[in-house]
């Protein structure tokens, strides 16, 4: 246990790297995947086949070759720097993979969400004179939202465990803490190995808790 | 046609399919009209009520609002649907909206009037149809004959030149029927362009103008429903009536 203890510091700042990460990217998740969902029932075909092929790439496309790509393609090959500082560029490079990757799946939630709000919810907005943006915004999008906190909940949880790998783009989160204090505290393994996963239990059980209790409250009554 | 005519269908047809739902359909609604479609299931009135506002495409002939063919798509339909008021069968109200806003967001969102001018104007309307005290509520707190005159409402918010009522009282239990009725009766009184698809043969009498009975995807005869319900032309209007009044 002394590991655990003496590292306290250190532990709870890598833990607050994995939370910043694990926020911008469902932020940035939540948008992109609105907006792909968007595309994905536009009138357009252009801008339906579009989505349909980014999400069937990002979805298909392992989270670590996904982030390796960030980094080494994006961040190193193409030379898109961020920041002048390198923990910093890292940090945003991670985000972005990791919002490039969690945004297809949110958009296929959101689109399974869309298809349960009846047809003519569409139709009478649509009756009103209201064009396509407004009734996908006004009206059918947030009944999807509704239908689908629960789901958007486990896409969540996968993403908080997702950002462990942002270490392959130089990020130092939690489970990077926890191979240096492994190499550090090599006759504590067990307890340091326990001790990293109860805390991402400690982050992921509340999100479950939570979005299970919005999903309930949400719901829309027909 | 005349100057009057608001609503113009020509030679409109229809197919799905191999099924011909609607067949060269030529229709003109005047101005305050009160136009009943009647006829057995299946017979294309339903998709008739529809194609008007372009809710269904419709395979050849046009049809015009006062004046204007319908345009196939975008901004010109959604302005064009904006004056044509629709109220379905299944109600359709916006389920996470409360009845306020059901009737508050159409005026707000397309007519672009203030918040507080439209709010006034829909608690009037919430008023006429007997529900003004539910205005905080939502949709699936209320039973169906109130959320059906709550559609009303929302149709009448835009101060559309016609309203198109498909089927409004089909889901009701029959206690409900009535109070949607009296509301229906009430607008055709006062000079609202109506196009009703319905069974309520009653109301046919009531309030219609005229009577146009359709059977597969054809209108086989129109008339005042005097006429109508006195003496039908056809044989199919003869059979068909003679299967709904005799019980």
């Amino acid at each position: 246990m002394d590991a655990l203890l003496i590292e306290r510091e250190t532990i709870l700042a890598a833990f607050w790297m994995t939370i910043r990460l694990t926020a911008v990217s469902a932020l940035g998740s939540l948008v992109l995947g609105t907006l792909l969902t968007a595309m994905r029932v536009a009138p357009l075909a252009s801008l339906r086949a579009a989505a349909s092929c980014y999400v069937s790439v990002a979805r298909n496309t392992p989270l670590t070759l996904v982030l390796l790509f960030t980094g080494l393609g994006v961040g190193a090959n193409l030379g898109v720097e961020l920041s002048d500082d390198l923990a910093t560029n890292n940090f945003w490079l991670a985000c972005i993979g990791l919002t490039a990757y969690t945004s297809a799946f949110v958009c296929e939630a959101l689109r399974s969400g869309l298809n349960t709000v009846p047809v003519g919810q569409a139709e009478a907005a649509r009756s009103l004179g209201l064009g396509f943006v407004k009734t996908l915004g006004l009206i059918t999008l947030p009944q999807a939202f509704r239908a689908v906190v629960a789901p958007l909940g486990s896409i969540l949880i996968a993403l908080t465990k997702n950002t462990t790998i942002a270490l392959v783009v130089g990020v130092s989160e939690a489970s990077v803490r926890m191979r240096e204090m492994i190499e550090t505290y090599g006759d504590q393994v067990i307890e340091i190995f326990l001790g990293f996963a109860a805390g991402f239990l400690l982050l992921c059980l509340p999100m479950g808790l939570l979005f299970g209790w919005l999903s309930r409250r949400m719901a829309v009554a027909r | 046609m005349s100057e009057a005519d608001l609503i113009v269908l020509d030679q409109v047809n229809k197919r799905y399919g191999d099924h011909h739902v609607l067949r060269d359909i030529s229709l003109s609604v005047r101005q305050g009209e009160v136009v009943v479609v009647i006829g057995p299931s299946g017979a294309g009135k339903s998709t008739l009520c529809r194609a008007i506002n372009r809710l269904e495409t419709i395979d050849s002939g046009t049809i015009s609002l006062d004046g204007t063919p319908l345009p196939a798509e975008g901004r010109a339909l959604a302005r064009l649907r904006a004056e044509v008021g629709m109220v379905f069968q299944s109600f359709n109200l916006f389920a996470h909206k409360t009845v306020l806003d059901n009737v508050v967001l159409g005026q707000v969102h397309v007519l672009k009037r203030p918040k507080a001018e439209a709010e006034r104007k829909a608690r009037e309307l919430l008023d006429r149809v007997g529900i003004g005290g539910q205005a905080a509520k939502f949709p699936a707190q209320l039973s169906g004959g109130q959320q059906q005159r709550v559609a009303i409402a929302r149709a009448l918010a835009m101060d559309p030149k016609a309203i198109l009522f498909d089927e409004p009282t089909s889901a009701l239990d029959p206690e409900m029927v009535n109070e949607v009725l009296d509301v229906m009766t009430a607008l055709a009184r006062e000079g609202m362009t109506m196009v009703v698809v319905t069974h309520e043969m009653g109301f046919a009498r009531r309030a219609a103008d005229r009577v146009v009975f359709m059977a597969d995807g054809e209108i086989v005869e129109q008339n005042t429903p005097g006429a109508f319900f006195g003496s039908p032309d056809s044989e199919r209007a003869q059979s068909f009536l003679a299967k709904i009044l005799t019980h």
